[in-house]
């Protein structure tokens, strides 16, 4: 039993905006009173729900990869030495699983959603989850170049499909479903791409990525999986990829969709010379169009290492940098590109990306439908997310950024004209809120009764990276795990899965097809249930 | 003037991280803050005068006695203040040095100024191997400062290095430069193999002829300009470079180009 009195609550969730409330907990869950137990004084503190990312990439088999293809990292970052209470681990650009848990909390986020998993290393991410103390995880599962449901798609047998991904979501014990460069990955394996949202996919007549988008939204709203599609577009990262996000959008026009990391998705010009923000018009498109969610996957500058499994984008990437080239065969299902990278204020290109990422959290009106991200360790490590806050609530700061950066910068951007600063309530919905209803988790994100009691205390502090960096106190379900920048309690957090409803004969359809083509035994290939740890599989929408 | 002495009293077992041994972190601790300081002997923590009788508190002067071979990380990151070891020493010895000067009466282990940025470092016996380098998976060795070395090297002096200057007395061993991508090494005896394979940019001076790889291509023999004020600056550190014409000259090789690179390795030709 807790409580906690006299602090300033944030919670958009249930309109609370600042007001001075007691809070209590027993259980686990906020309740309306209790008798005895601890109380906290938090009196002058901010209270906000425990945050939620809905897009980083933390456990699996590309994330230890890069962990494997960074040794030098390792050296220059902060160590957790063990003690009674955790475990030792790494920091840096990725963090070793425990590292990743103490950091999270360390900020205030107590639940994270892994972007990218591929059935074939999914039995090894949910090891990794396992591994993750503190925070409530979820993951999603990589389908949009997942041949069996492409050549269904070729093949007109939507019903088909749609068990397809259900028997996917269900094997590999995920969330949600991710779709990345939907048909350009599998057009890499033919050492091409899918850049046109109307041309056929190669090696299909008349599967497109745009059809390949349209169906699996559809499909994902028809078994009412809780999160909708969540989409990596076509062409990330390249000079003028503005207009096939926005043929993208319209493909998903009538369906849910939370579009990932729109910073990579939202330049203009013609190559790398001419390479502009076009947030502004992304931002109007996305402001009408409210069946979108977006996470920013801003950039900040330093190095870090991309992962993805848009292996084309990647090696791409790898030609131009010519650091590291990391890539894990995912068979049939998807691709993979690992990168060393450093962004620098001083690279033209760099600095548009960092100022598209800023201008999107800023020009996209409704708190509730962008999202704080960083694409983790894309733009730039999770940990650093106070500086993007600090960046969100501060035209000042950000103006002072600016001045270090090329002359040239300036029409590219439209940054320097935006004037607006986030509040502490807009803040708490970019963070926790928002993140928490698009990922349809209705216990988080929210201090209302009944609901899970994750939420986060702060310092008042006029350093905003400094007070979003360190808590005063981190509370998860209810058990004090942080406290004055000390980890008090590591326990576990749940696994969140969906169980969408698919035919009992797709393990008969699909069985020969593993035979004839897959690496390993179709019986070894779902992650079996008693491999979860504390698995809690949530219910799907109804639909008619 | 006021000095902090540590004396090794008892040899550790396994390997001693002792990063704490740098004139930052002293500085502004009292003798019994400095006694307290955390080492790690092997996995376990442990207090620095487990190990060392410390005399003296609050300075950036750092005397050392005693055979540290087991002893790592010492000087690491420092930005400022002296460190003398009268002895051996271990591993990643000024490791990403950043200011200031390590001096070493005895033979140091791997790593010596490994990724280092700015100071001095002279070690009057042998060092090891990766002198001034980059870490495995990092783009870039040390990016500048000064080490001598009056005896022998091991493997891969300089590799990756960026900027800065480092002086071998003895003989290197193989791959001396090796992925080079800028300042000078200095092989006052030579070296063994490979020497500048895979070199990017950056100078190699040998005054002893070297087994040169095929690709590096001969490009002349000449008495650059700029040894001038290398020796001058040489000088002041104890260093003799030749480069008078009366004396004789260099052959310049220029490679490696298997990268392509645009390195140069200049041996020096006594005059008969």
């Amino acid at each position: 039993m807790l409580r906690i009195t006299g602090g300033t609550v944030y919670d958009p969730a249930n309109g609370i905006n600042g007001e001075v409330r007691d809070l209590y907990v027993e259980d686990g869950k906020f309740v309306s009173s209790v008798a005895g137990g601890r109380t906290i004084d938090a009196t002058g503190l901010v209270i906000f729900p425990g945050g939620v990312d809905v897009h980083t990439h933390v456990a699996g088999g590309s994330i230890n990869f890069a962990r494997a293809m960074t040794p030098e990292d390792h050296r220059r970052t902060q160590a957790f030495i063990r003690s009674q209470t955790r475990r030792s681990g790494l920091g840096g650009m990725a963090p070793t699983t425990f590292a990743t848990g103490y950091l999270y909390a360390g900020m205030g986020f107590t639940t994270v959603n892994e972007a990218a998993v591929p059935v074939l290393s999914a039995r090894h991410t949910h090891e990794e989850m396992a591994d993750i103390p503190i925070v409530d995880k979820s993951c999603l599962v990589l389908m949009a170049n997942n041949e069996i449901m492409l050549d269904l798609l070729e093949a007109g047998e939507f019903e088909r499909a749609k068990h397809i991904v259900a028997w996917h979501v269900w094997a590999a014990k995920a969330y949600g479903v991710k779709a990345v460069n939907p048909g350009g990955v599998a057009a890499w394996k033919w050492g091409k791409n899918a850049s046109q949202m109307s041309e056929p996919v190669d090696g299909y007549k008349n599967t497109t990525p745009g059809s390949i988008v349209t169906s699996l939204a559809k499909i994902i709203d028809e078994l009412g999986l809780p999160h909708p599609i969540h989409l990596h577009c076509n062409n990330l990262g390249a000079p003028g990829n503005i207009s096939t996000t926005l043929e993208t959008m319209k493909h998903l026009e009538g369906h849910r969709a939370h579009m990932a990391h729109l910073q990579y998705h939202a330049y203009g010009g013609d190559d790398w010379d001419t390479m502009r923000s076009e947030a502004a018009q992304l931002a109007e498109y996305f402001n009408a169009h409210p069946n979108m969610t977006t996470d920013a996957g801003a950039v900040l500058f330093g190095d870090t290492v991309t992962i993805t499994a848009d292996g084309p984008w990647q090696h791409l990437l790898y030609k131009l940098t010519g650091r590291k080239w990391g890539n894990l065969d995912v068979e049939n299902e998807t691709g993979c590109g690992i990168v060393p990278y450093s962004y620098r204020p001083s690279n033209l290109v760099n600095a548009v990306q960092w100022a598209t990422g800023l201008e999107l959290l800023l020009l996209i009106d409704d708190p509730w439908r962008v999202f704080l991200s960083t694409d983790h360790p894309n733009g730039a490590c999770f940990w650093r997310y106070p500086e993007i806050i600090q960046l969100l609530m501060c035209a000042d700061f950000r103006k002072d950024c600016m001045a270090g950066m090329p002359p040239e910068i300036m029409n590219r951007i439209t940054l320097p004209e935006i004037n607006r600063e986030y509040t502490l309530y807009e803040i708490a919905t970019i963070m926790s809120a928002g993140p928490a209803r698009a990922l349809g988790l209705g216990q988080k994100g929210n201090l209302g009764i009944g609901k899970d009691a994750d939420m986060v205390i702060y310092h008042k502090d006029n350093d905003i990276a400094r007070m979003f960096g360190h808590p005063r106190y981190v509370i998860k379900g209810g058990e004090v795990v942080i406290e004055e920048g000390d980890i008090r309690e590591t326990p576990d957090g749940s696994e969140y899965l969906v169980k969408p409803s698919f035919d009992p004969g797709t393990d008969e359809f699909l069985r020969p097809l593993f035979e004839d083509r897959y690496c390993m035994s179709f019986e070894n290939y779902p992650v079996e249930m008693e491999r979860i740890e504390r698995a809690e599989v949530l219910p799907c929408i109804a639909t008619e | 003037m006021n000095k902090i002495k540590l004396t090794l009293k008892k040899a550790p077992v396994v390997v001693l991280e002792a990063e704490v041994i740098t004139p930052d972190h002293f500085l502004d601790r009292s003798n019994e803050q400095i006694r307290a300081s955390v080492v790690y002997h092997g996995k376990r923590e442990k207090r620095l005068d487990d190990f060392f009788d410390v005399e003296g508190e609050r300075s950036d002067c750092i005397e050392i006695h005693g055979d540290l071979n087991r002893v790592r990380h010492v000087g690491r990151a420092m930005t400022r203040g002296e460190v003398t070891i009268h002895g051996d020493v271990g591993m990643h010895l000024g490791a990403l040095l950043n200011g200031g000067t390590i001096e070493v009466f005895g033979n140091a282990g791997d790593w010596v100024g490994g990724e280092m940025k700015k100071g001095k470092i002279h070690i009057h016996g042998d060092a090891g191997q990766q002198v001034g380098a980059a870490y495995r998976g990092s783009m870039m060795g040390m990016k500048g400062g000064t080490i001598l070395v009056d005896g022998n090297a091991g493997i891969e002096v300089g590799m990756r290095m960026r900027r800065g200057m480092i002086v071998i007395g003895g003989t290197a061993r193989d791959f001396a430069g090796l992925q080079m991508k800028g300042g000078t090494i200095i092989l006052c005896g030579g070296a063994e193999i490979r020497t500048g394979a895979w070199m990017q940019r950056g100078t190699i001076i040998s005054l002893k002829e070297l087994a040169l790889m095929p690709t590096f291509a001969e490009s002349g023999a000449y008495n650059p300009t700029f040894l001038n004020v290398y020796s001058r600056h040489l000088d002041a550190l104890g260093v003799k470079l030749p480069y008078a014409e009366a004396d004789g000259r260099y052959r310049r090789y220029s490679g490696d180009r298997g990268v392509p690179g645009k390195g140069e390795i200049l041996i020096w030709e006594p005059a008969l």
